[in-house]
This record gives structure tokens, C-alpha cells and sequence, in this order.
């Protein structure tokens, strides 16, 4: 059949009418994009795409916030659009260990304001009359589980956007390419013409890294089996005359679901072997059976599930089989969607690995972000500019969805490590550490001590400032090694491995401005001085927060976390001036750092360089070049962890030497290498320091967070207007820190709540600041020496006084906490003495 | 009564056949298997007559090992026992498949013969119609093909083809041969019980003799498609006058 | 080169496609035709003009009716004596049968549905129905075959009178097991091979009921109903009437399909058609793209238009 013509030019050309495709050209439309065009390979309203096997249930109760927020969102919209029917779910559990999942899950439920109960097998008996409940021992009833037509709700969004006159649609047209000119996209080449473009955005599910590849950009995604079968019919289900009469059961410790759709159940499952695809060899529409993502059922490993869905629902017995599938979803390395402007391609934008749930509430994020900037839900964990290089190919992405996959059901640890593709990025420390006996977390995809077993002997030295956590759970990913380093470090001496920090040098003229515009501290100071600042968003929220070192005239250092350095990079080369003038240069992998801190450690740096480095000579906040044994190095005097001391930065190849060296002059001050259970956890909360991604979002601002300076420095920079109006306001909120003031459980054992719980009323009531913004824990962790349990949350302005008690959930229990600091002022070592000695 | 059902492995494609790059067969990188069609509808006439006359019913197919998914499909909708004759990856022409099957059931029959053998019509990949046909005719046994009915009773198998304008009947005694076409019957799906039962039944192993006969693959050509294009006589019943001015002149009108 | 075709009939009334056979055996080789059976004189008549030298009739008393044996062994014994080295028939359900199980008598290959022979012997015959073909070479000294229908089109006009000879053929008991026992008339008049259009519904008829309109449409035009597999698999239509790979397959001046997809395997069924129609909603269905005409509408609407319009125009 002959095609209509496609425009020549458009705005933005969106390649998919999956569920995100099509909501991102609605609420585009909405918020004012003209000429907008939508393209898909398939035909409508179904272009043969995950979005079209997706069995559109909704759980909204997830332990990450952004996760559980975004999919809030969504269920808001289906419903605004009529195609949500609400059905109820239940996950049940066969095991005590899920039990306890469940009241973790109660918690989460609580945090993010979503109404659960936990109910007894009885209980789930009378919502789902043809389980059987001897094989369960509980159940977590959510009644706002919805099901949502997707296939309708695109279409509707599809329809918002032509109502406006905003947009043209193209059906089964193909992407040849990709134009890219300059490092930007300039237009779509599709089998019926070229479409000039100013933005693209891939839309296209399992197929986006192919089509990312087309103009050089990389979408870390695989396409991976989700079975389901469906069975029917069924009496008891055709009885209900609807398309969902009985809540969804999701059973939990078999990774298997059996929801109602009309007279017959779909059992879903996410229990096999990890079954994946690569985009290139996914049918075509007209190779495929059934469609492109509906592949034929490898009915070998869907066979076991089929026993454990009996044994829940024995009237499954007599059903037929009448449909199977291997369905495509998409997987990534950390199990978020992928989201914003690529960083390789600018102006192209990846809208992928997003689930039905999602979908609405990440298109309107999406829409947001290419309209204004930034969005309103903060999309730290699903931007696509958190992935380094080694995440971005296939070995890693394979490795990780692999090892993901048969967690999707899975009971996660906050903590917890992945076993596959790790010894990524090797620091120059790491056979020293061996030898210490480290036990490596992964930050950055860099192997960085937690904590050293060859510390062990500490913890009897420090026993009785060691709280023993007897609960396995609470144990797991944890050691009490931690706190004796911590304690060590604070008397003596440590070592810290801060390889992978991300570094970041730009040169040139002009640069001065083109810092200032980027920081909100004054960041125009003298060479040799260094400044710690917020990164805003357009609208003022939190970016990043980072450190900025003024080396020469023209040349500045940025230093930032491991699990950022992937969001800054890509924030500060967008940034660059357009006209080449600057020279940005990622050090990350050139420099090693190595961090010594503690009141031994002015004695220790002494021992080894000629340097002056007394406080007079090197004051806090300064960066010097010194030379330490035989090696030259950038020391700068900072402290993430309270006491004083360095980071200091050598060439990659010398940090081994640089590491012999101060330990062997440090034996004599009983220097120990310390973990980052310390560093990231322990030091700095007992000092109320910030992290990004937990204290600091960009839906807080900087006078929330605590980290407004007196002054507002006279050079323009991003936010600055949002911040001047924030500074005006008052905030809304307050950062706080916490000291918990009963540990113990009702079962008479102490617990120690690891992060995202909710802080309520003594009574238990939620609080949620006046910009809707919920009390939740953002940091959990001990405060070794101020001898309490700590947490870190915000709490709405009024509340935020220094002596009120509250309380926090943990695992579906209240304990008693206090505010033990309303602001930034660190608990331990209040004026900060300990540092600038 | 005892009943064989002769079934064949062969790939579901989608409408769009892709071939190895030797063209000795077609690429199933993404392809399920499935039993041919008329065969499968052999199956479920031969579970039929099994429950009506207390028989059992066994299925036998030649093919790669992976043929051994079709047999469980078989077991799962009420097949009693499954035998395997294992090939290599050569695509066996008709001929010797057929000189392996007779051979084959002549080895399970050394404890009493099938009342009843049953073929589908032509299996969907090859379509060669012989493969029944010459077994029957080894095994010294009446045979017919194209079947849509069958009615057992004293020992006669009363057997019912259609044509465009009638339905034919044969009267085969037992033992005796058909070759059963699609429309006998609506197949069963597999129950969840049944597919679970199926899974813990033995398949028995035959490994095969090969003695090839005839005609010989050479390979797989890819019909040439024409392209057309597409004249839209409308987008609502008003398109009826055009569709009615085609008709005439076709001369249907 | 003596080439023998099978010449199919039913008591008489030969089977269109059997001409095509003698037309393609033309250009292999001088063609004897061969009768068998009941009525076989009548259908002799007029084979000379699609190309038959000569039609042999098979005689026996016992040849009453269709039986694959009888037919297969009177084949047989005539082809051996006369020492022919290529047999045909047309592919048909007989056609296939009868080539089979005269190929299992003489222990020969035998090759189903065959489009063309090249001149080296290598033949390209069918797979999956047409969706694909297949080279083939056949050893052996005679060349069996059956000739795909509608690969050629029956034409006549040879001109010369075939020599017609009788000859006797020994029959035994066994090979009367097979034979027709009994017929029970279906249809009278067109059948769906044979009408000159098909008026076909698939899927998106929706139910059984609405085929009515189609069995009227069919009736004003002169044609007959089919429908998709799906159609049969719902139990709206009888198998007799599906149109496919796995049903029948159908080559009329004009395939009128309402609500049909076009999956592959209902594609290979009505693909020598000479004229496609297609009604569909969806405008990227495989049907539609490949159809000639194509109203993209729901045909819920469009078909009582069409009856109306014919109606009006042909009263």
C-alpha cells in the first residue's frame, strides 16, 4: 500500500509508539513541543513491541523512591485516562525470610504514603477464594494494585497530541539512520524519506541500543525472556464477567504470578534460567510467529513453575494451556530504566528499558527534562549518563542482567554486591589491600575496601563501644571491623583508598567564567584554594555536589564521587562553551588517591616529605604540590570523615610506591588502612555531611539541605535565580540527623535500619513537608563515637527542632529517634576542630 | 485396540521463511517446533478412539532429538507411550524415512501389532504425501489418505473423505492405515496436569537405520515474491461501487 | 520420451487439473493418457485436444469406483509393459495418493507437487505449501511425479484425435480393500476450487452469523464461501471450506477476502488467484499490502454495501 509522506522537518522525532513513546508525544504536545513526529517500524495500535505482551499490572510499593514515585505517577495517569482498573495484589510468602521481605515492604508502603496490609493466609483465602493457604504463611495485601490497558492509554496519549495540531504519526516506518553531524543529531533517514530534526528520542524498548548504534551512541540494555503462559479457561474466573474480579498474586519465593485476565489465568515468571537476546537478532514483523517480542515458549523452563502454580492454585490443574510465550522485555545492568540525553550524541535522547508501570510517569519526566531542563522527579538513578564506559558494552550487560534477573522477585539487600563482572577498575593499592585481607565493594565499578579483616583484632580493643548486631539480616553486608577503624582512625591513623573518585581537569581561557557558571560557591579564588560547592539544575534543585580545585590561572579540577563521576562529566562537557575554547579532560583513570586522616596524621605526612605542611603552610582547604619520598604529589587538605588530614593525588603508576611509603613510615603511629564503611558511612554521618543521591536531590534546594553560604556570590551561575528565590522562601524542609533512642525490636533484639524508612510522629504518623515531600531516612549508619545509632532525613521546617522525638519504621516496627541536629552543624566535633588543628 | 500416530518436528514460522545459509533448511534461530498440523490432529483422533475403545495410544517420530518436545506434546494430550528414532542433522528423504519407520514398528510390534496406524495427510514442511503410504504399503496393510472421519467398530475401520462435492467412505479392516487431514477434529490443548504427566514419562530410543532412496534435497530456493501495488478503493462502505465496478470488469459481473 | 499422465476423474467427470498435467506433459515427450475406471470412456473423450497421443483405458470388472490400490496397480501393470519413463498426475488429494502408492510398489522415488524440470533432471517442487521450493534431484529410471495444480494453464487446441485403446488389468481382492464403499452427496453445482470467485471471511467477521452476508454475497456473484483457519478453529465454518496450506487450495478469477490477515499459510492457498480483494481495518495487514484492491474499512459496513450496490446495478 502506497505511504503518506512524511514531513521533512520536525522538532523532535520520536522513534517508537511503545507506552513510553507514546506518552512522551503526549505530554510533550502538552507542554508546548510543535512539529513533533512519532515513527514506529509496526503498525498501530500494537507495533509488535514489549509494550504489546506486557500484562500491565501495577505493584506500586518499591524500596527505591525514584522507582516507587515515578510509578505513583503512572497510576495517577492511567487512571486520569480511564483505562485503570483497580484489582488489588497480594504477594504471598512461603518462607519466613519472605515474612520478613514483606514487613520491609510495609515499610517502604509506609514511606512512600501507599496503603498495605500485611493479612494472614486466611485472610488471603478470603480475597483470592481458589488459593490454596496451607502453602503460604502470609501475604502482603496492597488494594491499589491496578491493571491498565497500555495498547489504549497510547493511543489516548497518541490522540492528545494530534488534538493540538502537534503532531505527525507514521506507522510502520523503518529507521535506516541516524544523522549525526558535529557531535549533534540533525535528522532521521527512515524508508520513506529523511526527516530533519533538531531532537531525537529513542523510544524503542528492546530495540534501542540498535538503534542508539546507528548514530554512535551506546543504550546498555539486553533484551531478556520474561515467560508466561495462559490458562484457561476457568468457571471461577469466567464468573466474574470482567477482565480482572480477583486481586493479582505475586508468589514471591517461586518468582511466579498468576493474574486474572478474563476467563483465564496468566502465570507469569521470572524463575528460569536468564534467557537473553541481543537487539540485532530480534524477528522482524514479518519473520515472527506471533510478534517480534512474542517469541515461541521454551516450554522446558517454564515446566517447573507450572508445579508451584499448582501447588498455590490447584484448579489450574484442569485448565488448558492455550497460549505461551517467551516474552522480551529489557534489562539493564542496574535494573533502572535509562533515561535523558545520550552522552555521546547531543540532542539525542534515550527514553528505554521502561515497564508498563512506568511508562506514563516517565514520560511526562522525560518531557519535563527536554522542556525544562531537569525534571521534577529526580532521575539520578535512571540517567543514562550514570554508566562509565565498561558498563556500556555488552559483556557488562550481559554479566549483570544475568546475574539480575532471578533477583526480580529476589530479596535484595541493601547492601548488597554483585558477584559478576567485577576487578573492573584496579586501583594502584589493590594488591596491598589483598594482603590486608579487604573485602572489596564495588563504587563506580571500582574494587574499593569496605573494610580490612587483618583490622579484626581491633574490634576486642573497641569492644565495648561495638554494638553486637545479632540480627542476620542487619548483619549481612556488614562487619563490626567498620566501627573499629572508625574509632582506630579517630585515635591514631588511617589509610583510605580513594581511587575512585572521578577527576575532571579544563583548561583554557575563559575558564574562570565557565566554573563560576557552573558552581554556586564562589569558585573565582586565589590558585591553590579549593571549594566545595553544590551543581544546581536549572530550577535550582541539587545536581551534584563536588569539589573544585583551582590549580593554575586557567585551570580548574573537579573532584567527585565514584557512583556520579558518569552525570558530572556529562553536566560539565555539555556545558563547555559551544566555540571549542575549553580543553575537558577526564584524569579519572590517570590519577590514584589516597586519603590519610586522623590526629597521627600531620606526624605521619611529616615523616615523609620535606614539605611544610604545618597548618600555618597549609591551611584547611588548600591544595599544594608536595614530594613524598620520590614521589611528586597534589596534596589537598580536606576531610570527608572529621579529622584531620589529605587526599592526596599521584600519576596511577606511582601510587603503589606512594602507598609503601607512608605505610612503612606510618607502623610507628599505628597507621591501618580503613574501608569505605568509614568513609562513605560512619566518618561522614557523625559530621552530617551530604551525599548526592541521598541527601541531596534535585527536588531539594541547598538552603534545605543545609549547604546555603551566607553569601551569594555576584557571578551568574545555573540555578542561580531559583536559589536566590529559594533563599527568600525559607525552606521547606530541613535536613536533619537523628540519634535512634531504642534499638530494641519487639522480639528483644536490636535493629539497625539501613536507609528509605520512614521517619513518622512518635504516634507513627506520616509527615510530609507542605511541597507534599514524605520524612524518610536518607542515611542510616553508626555513630561509633558518639555512641548512638544515627539517621539523616529531612523533616518540614517546623518540626525540625533540635530535642523532638519521632520515630522511625524498620521492618514493619516503631522505634523512638531524636532530632539530635536540625541543619548542617556535624554532631561529632561541632566547631570542626579536630580537622583545622 | 492399540493405535501409532507417526508425527513430524517441524518449525512454526512467521510469514516470512529465512534459510540457513547453505539453504539445506530453514533458519529457526527464532522459531518454536510444533507437530504438523494434520498430525496433530492425528493425535487427538487416535486419544479419541483409545478413550472410546479402551485402547492406548503410542507416537513414534523420526527426527533430531529435539523432536522429543513434539512427543511430550503428544504425551500431554492423553498419548500413552513415545518413541524417539533419533537422526542426524541430514534431512531424510521419503523413502528412507519410510524404510526406518516400517522398520521401526515392525520392532514394536514384536508384542502384537496396532489396530490402527495413523499419518497426517502431508506433513507442512515438506509435503512429500508418501511417507504413510509406503509404510502401509511395506507393512502389507490397506491405506488411505486425506481422512476427516473415522469410526471404529467390529474390527472396521469405516474412514470418511471429503471432496468439493461429497464425502467418500472407506471401510479398512483392522489393522489398517490412515493418513488423517485437518478438520477430523478441534485438537485439545494440554492441561496443566496433563503437561506435568507428559513430563515424567519415559521416551523411548530407536536409533534408526538410514537408507536413502529419493528424491534428493538440493536445496531450498526462496520463491520470488511480486511486488504489488495496492489500489485502495476507499476507506468506508462507499468504496462499495468501486469494488463492484472491479467485479464487472473481471467479468464476474 | 513416453510420458504418462494419470488423468483424474470421478466416474466420468475429469478433474480440471488433470488437463494441465497433459498440457505440461506436452513439452516432456509424447503423452499417453490413462484412464481408470468406471465412466473412463466418457472422460476420454477430448483428451487429444489438451495433448494425449493416445488414452489408454484400465479394464477390470472390479473397477467400479475410486480406489487408491486398484488405481496404483492399474497404473502399474501399464506402465510397466509399455516401459514408461516419466508418470504424472495432477496434485491433487488422488492425484498424490495414487503417484505414492504407485511409487511404493515400485520401490521409486516419487517427488509431490512439482513446478518445474529442468534440463538436467532437476526438478522444483513445493515446500510448506509454496511458501517455499525446493530442488530436488530424483534418481531412479522412471520419473514419478505430481504436477503442482495451477503451475500451467490447461490449453487445448493440439488438434489431433488420441488413439484410445482398452486394456485389461489384473486386479486382486487386496487391492478392492480401499475402494470406495459408499458416497453421500454434499453439494451440488460449484464447488470452492472450482468457483470462479471465493467470497472469503476471516477473523474479523467476528462470528459465525455474520458469514450470512458472505453466502449472500457469494450467491449474487456466482461464487462460493471460504474462510481462514482461524474461522474453522472457532467452529463458525466447516473445514470444508477453509481456504490454505492445511484446507483447500483455490486459484479463482477473483479471492474476495473479508477480515483475513493473510497469514503465509492461507497466502499459499489462494495466491494463484487471479484477481485479490481485500476488506480489512487494518491497512498494514499482510493481505491488504499484497491484494490488488483494498478497502480499508470494517467490512461489517462495507459488505452490505457491496450486496446493496450489486442489487441495485444488476437487479
Amino acid at each position: 500500500m502506497s505511504d503518506a509522506e512524511i514531513p521533512q522537518q520536525a522538532s523532535v522525532v520520536v522513534i517508537g509508539a511503545g507506552i513510553v513513546g507514546n506518552c512522551l508525544v503526549g505530554h510533550l504536545a502538552e507542554m508546548g513541543w510543535r512539529d513533533i513526529v512519532q515513527i514506529d517500524k509496526g503498525p498501530l495500535p500494537n507495533p509488535g513491541g514489549s509494550t504489546g505482551h506486557a500484562s500491565n499490572f501495577i505493584f506500586p510499593v518499591d524500596h527505591n523512591k525514584e522507582m516507587a514515585m515515578l510509578t505513583l505517577d503512572s497510576q495517577r495517569q492511567y487512571e486520569e485516562m480511564g483505562v485503570s482498573t483497580t484489582s488489588g495484589g497480594i504477594e504471598v510468602a512461603r518462607t519466613e525470610e519472605r515474612m520478613e521481605e514483606l514487613r520491609r515492604r510495609m515499610t517502604s508502603a509506609k514511606a512512600w504514603g501507599i496503603e498495605s496490609h500485611l493479612v494472614s493466609p486466611a485472610e488471603v483465602k478470603e480475597l483470592v477464594p481458589f488459593i490454596d493457604e496451607s502453602v503460604i504463611i502470609g501475604g502482603f495485601h496492597t488494594p491499589s494494585v491496578s491493571v491498565v490497558d497500555s495498547l489504549r492509554a497510547g493511543t489516548i496519549m497518541r490522540e492528545r497530541a494530534q488534538a493540538l495540531d502537534a503532531i505527525t504519526i507514521s506507522p510502520v516506518t523503518e529507521v535506516q539512520d541516524i544523522v549525526v553531524e558535529g557531535g549533534r543529531v540533525t535528522g532521521v533517514l527512515t524508508n520513506k524519506g529523511l526527516i530533519n530534526a533538531e531532537y531525537v528520542v529513542i523510544a524503542c524498548g528492546v530495540w534501542s541500543p540498535k538503534l542508539a548504534a546507528m548514530a554512535g551512541a551506546t543504550i546498555p540494555l539486553t533484551p531478556a525472556v520474561h515467560q508466561m503462559i495462559d490458562v484457561g479457561p476457568l468457571e471461577t474466573l469466567q464468573a466474574t464477567n470482567n477482565e480482572i474480579g480477583f486481586p493479582i498474586v505475586r508468589d514471591m519465593d517461586t518468582f511466579c504470578y498468576e493474574r486474572q485476565t478474563g476467563g483465564s489465568m496468566e502465570v507469569g515468571s521470572y524463575a528460569h534460567r536468564p534467557i537473553l537476546h541481543r537487539p540485532e537478532s530480534i524477528p522482524s514483523i514479518e519473520e515472527a510467529r506471533l510478534s517480534p517480542t512474542e517469541l515461541p515458549l521454551t516450554q522446558d523452563d517454564f515446566d517447573p513453575q507450572l508445579e508451584q502454580a499448582l501447588e498455590l492454585m490447584p484448579f489450574l490443574g484442569d485448565a488448558e494451556m492455550r497460549y505461551g510465550i517467551n516474552g522480551l522485555l529489557s534489562l539493564t545492568p542496574d535494573g533502572m530504566p535509562l533515561l535523558g540525553e545520550t552522552v555521546e550524541v547531543k540532542n539525542l535522547w534515550s527514553a528505554a528499558a521502561v515497564w508498563i508501570k512506568e511508562g506514563p510517569g516517565i514520560g511526562k519526566l522525560v518531557a519535563e527534562w527536554m522542556t525544562h531542563g531537569y525534571p521534577e522527579i529526580d532521575p539520578h538513578s535512571s540517567d543514562i549518563a550514570r554508566f562509565y564506559d565498561y558498563a556500556r558494552t555488552w559483556h557488562h550487560v550481559e554479566a549483570r542482567t544475568s546475574e539480575a534477573f532471578n533477583k526480580t522477585y529476589g530479596i535484595i539487600h541493601p547492601r548488597e554486591q554483585w558477584d559478576s563482572d567485577r576487578n573492573k577498575r584496579i586501583s594502584p593499592f589493590y594488591v596491598r589491600e589483598l594482603e590486608l585481607d579487604a573485602v572489596f565493594f564495588e563504587a563506580g565499578g571500582w574494587e574499593r575496601p569496605q573494610w580490612y579483616e587483618s583490622n579484626k583484632y581491633l574490634v576486642e580493643a573497641y569492644a565495648d563501644q561495638i554494638p553486637t548486631r545479632e540480627h542476620e539480616w542487619d548483619a549481612r553486608w556488614y562487619s563490626p571491623i567498620i566501627n573499629a577503624e572508625h574509632l582506630h582512625l579517630r585515635e591514631h591513623v588511617g589509610m583510605v583508598d580513594l581511587s575512585a573518585f572521578a577527576i575532571f581537569d579544563v583548561h583554557g581561557p575563559g575558564v574562570v567564567d565557565y566554573i563560576q557558571k557552573m558552581a554556586v560557591n564562589q569558585c573565582d579564588v586565589e590558585v591553590g584554594r579549593a571549594v566545595y560547592t553544590p551543581i544546581l539544575t536549572h530550577d535550582g534543585g541539587f545536581r551534584s555536589d563536588l569539589t573544585i580545585m583551582r590549580l593554575g590561572d586557567e585551570h580548574y579540577r573537579i573532584v567527585t564521587g565514584g557512583g556520579d563521576g558518569g552525570r558530572d562529566a556529562y553536566w560539565f562537557k555539555k556545558n563547555l562553551p559551544e566555540d571549542g575554547s575549553l580543553t575537558f579532560e577526564d584524569k579519572t583513570s590517570a590519577i590514584a588517591t589516597l586519603g590519610v586522616w586522623g590526629p597521627s596524621a600531620r606526624a605521619l605526612m611529616e615523616s615523609v616529605t620535606e614539605d611544610d605542611i604545618s597548618n600555618e603552610a597549609f591551611p584547611y582547604g588548600r591544595t599544594k604540590e608536595v614530594t613524598i619520598g620520590g614521589v611528586k604529589a597534589l596534596m589537598f587538605r580536606i576531610s570527608y570523615v572529621g579529622d584531620l588530614g589529605w587526599e592526596i593525588y599521584v600519576p596511577m603508576e606511582r601510587g603503589l610506591q606512594l602507598w609503601d611509603t607512608i605505610w612503612e613510615a606510618g607502623q610507628a603511629l599505628q597507621v591501618r588502612p580503613v574501608g569505605g564503611g568509614v568513609y562513605g558511612n560512619t566518618g561522614r554521618i557523625e559530621k552530617g555531611y551530604r551525599l548526592m543521591g541521598a541527601e541531596l536531590e534535585s527536588e531539594y534546594s541547598p538552603v534545605e539541605a543545609g549547604l546555603a553560604r551566607p553569601k551569594v556570590k555576584s557571578a551568574d551561575f545555573i540555578g542561580k535565580e531559583a536559589y536566590l528565590k529559594a533563599r527568600e522562601d525559607g525552606p521547606a524542609a530541613v535536613m536533619c540527623t537523628f540519634t535512634m533512642e531504642s534499638q530494641v525490636s519487639s522480639a528483644g533484639v536490636e535493629r539497625f535500619p539501613s536507609g528509605n524508612e520512614p521517619i513518622l510522629t512518635a504516634d507513627g504518623d506520616r509527615i510530609v513537608d507542605a511541597k507534599g515531600r514524605p520524612s524518610y531516612v536518607t542515611t542510616a549508619g553508626a555513630g561509633p563515637s558518639v555512641g548512638k545509632y544515627l539517621l539523616m532525613g529531612y523533616l518540614p521546617t517546623d518540626l525540625a527542632v533540635e530535642g523532638a522525638d519521632f520515630s522511625v519504621m524498620y521492618m514493619n516496627e516503631l522505634y523512638p529517634i531524636k532530632v539530635a541536629v536540625a541543619g548542617s552543624k556535624p554532631l561529632f566535633d561541632p566547631d570542626d576542630s579536630r580537622m583545622k588543628l | 485396540m492399540r493405535i501409532l500416530v507417526c508425527i513430524k518436528r517441524v518449525p512454526a514460522p512467521g510469514a516470512k521463511i529465512n534459510l540457513t545459509p547453505d539453504a539445506q533448511a530453514i533458519d529457526a534461530t527464532n522459531l518454536g517446533f510444533t507437530i504438523s498440523p494434520h498430525e496433530e490432529c492425528a493425535v487427538e483422533e487416535a486419544v479419541r478412539q483409545a478413550e472410546q475403545h479402551a485402547g492406548s495410544v503410542t507416537v513414534l517420530t523420526l527426527g533430531p532429538p529435539e523432536a522429543e518436545e513434539q512427543l511430550r506434546s503428544a504425551l500431554a494430550v492423553g498419548a500413552d507411550e513415545a518413541v524417539l528414532m533419533p537422526t542426524d542433522s541430514v534431512a531424510w528423504d521419503p523413502m528412507a524415512t519410510a524404510r526406518a519407520l516400517t522398520a521401526g514398528i515392525a520392532e514394536l510390534e514384536v508384542d502384537g501389532q496396532f489396530d490402527l496406524i495413523l499419518f497426517g495427510n502431508e506433513s507442512a514442511d515438506s509435503g512429500g504425501y508418501q511417507v504413510g503410504i509406503r509404510v502401509a504399503h511395506a507393512l502389507g496393510r490397506p491405506m488411505v489418505n486425506g481422512i476427516k472421519g473415522v469410526t471404529i467398530s467390529d474390527g472396521v475401520a469405516s474412514a470418511r473423505r471429503e471432496t468439493a462435492t461429497s464425502n467418500e467412505v472407506f471401510e479398512l479392516p483392522l489393522p489398517a492405515v490412515l493418513g488423517i487431514k485437518e478438520g477430523i477434529n478441534l485438537p485439545r490443548y494440554p492441561t496443566l496436569k496433563g503437561r506435568m504427566s507428559a513430563k515424567k514419562k519415559d521416551v523411548v530410543r530407536s536409533v534408526p537405520e538410514h537408507r536413502p532412496g529419493g528424491p534428493h534435497l538440493i536445496r531450498l530456493v526462496t520463491p520470488a515474491q511480486q511486488a504489488t501495488a495496492t489500489v485502495i478503493l476507499g476507506t468506508g462502505p462507499d468504496a462499495a461501487r468501486g469494488l463492484v465496478d472491479v467485479l464487472e470488469e473481471t467479468g464476474i459481473l | 520420451m513416453s510420458v504418462y499422465v494419470l488423468v483424474e476423474h470421478d466416474r466420468g467427470d475429469v478433474e480440471p487439473t488433470s488437463l494441465e498435467a497433459l498440457t505440461f506433459a506436452r513439452s516432456r515427450g509424447v503423452v499417453t493418457a490413462v484412464l481408470v475406471g468406471h465412466g473412463a470412456d466418457r472422460a476420454a473423450a477430448g483428451l487429444g485436444d489438451y495433448g494425449a497421443a493416445a488414452v489408454t483405458i484400465a479394464t477390470n470388472d472390479l473397477l467400479a469406483d475410486y480406489g487408491p490400490d486398484a488405481w496404483a496397480d492399474a497404473l502399474r501393470q501399464i506402465i510397466e509393459a509399455d516401459g514408461a519413463t516419466e508418470v504424472l498426475a495432477s496434485g491433487t488429494d488422488r492425484g498424490n495418493e495414487v503417484m505414492a502408492q504407485l511409487a511404493a510398489r515400485l520401490d521409486l522415488p516419487m517427488v509431490a507437487n512439482v513446478l518445474e524440470i529442468g534440463e538436467s533432471g532437476e526438478v522444483l517442487r513445493l515446500q510448506w505449501g509454496g511458501s517455499l521450493h525446493e530442488q530436488a534431484s530424483t534418481p531412479g529410471p522412471v520419473l514419478l511425479y505430481t504436477l503442482s495444480p495451477h503451475t500451467v494453464e490447461a490449453t487445448g487446441g493440439a488438434g489431433a484425435e488420441a488413439v484410445l485403446v482398452e486394456r485389461p488389468v489384473d486386479l486382486d481382492a487386496t487391492a478392492l480393500v480401499t475402494m470406495i464403499k459408499d458416497r453421500v452427496t454434499t453439494a451440488e453445482g460449484i464447488t470452492l476450487a472450482t468457483a470462479p470467485i471465493v467470497v472469503s471471511g476471516g477473523r474479523g467477521m467476528g462470528s459465525a452469523e455474520a458469514f450470512d452476508m458472505l453466502e449472500e454475497l457469494a450467491a449474487l456473484v456466482g461464487g462460493k464461501v471460504g474462510c481462514s483457519r482461524v474461522v474453522t478453529n472457532n467452529g463458525w465454518r466447516n473445514h470444508r471450506d477453509q481456504v490454505g496450506q492445511t484446507g483447500t487450495v483455490v486459484a479463482p478469477d477473483v479471492y474476495l477476502a473479508c477480515g483475513i490477515s493473510g497469514a503465509i499459510q492461507h497466502w499459499v492457498g489462494m495466491m494463484n488467484a487471479k484477481t485479490v480483494i481485500a476488506i480489512n481495518t487494518d491497512k498494514d495487514a499482510p493481505m491488504v499490502t499484497k491484494a490488488d484492491y483494498a478497502i480499508v474499512a470494517d467490512l461489517h459496513e462495507v459488505v452490505p454495501a457491496i450486496i446493496e450496490e450489486i442489487k441495485q446495478r444488476h437487479g
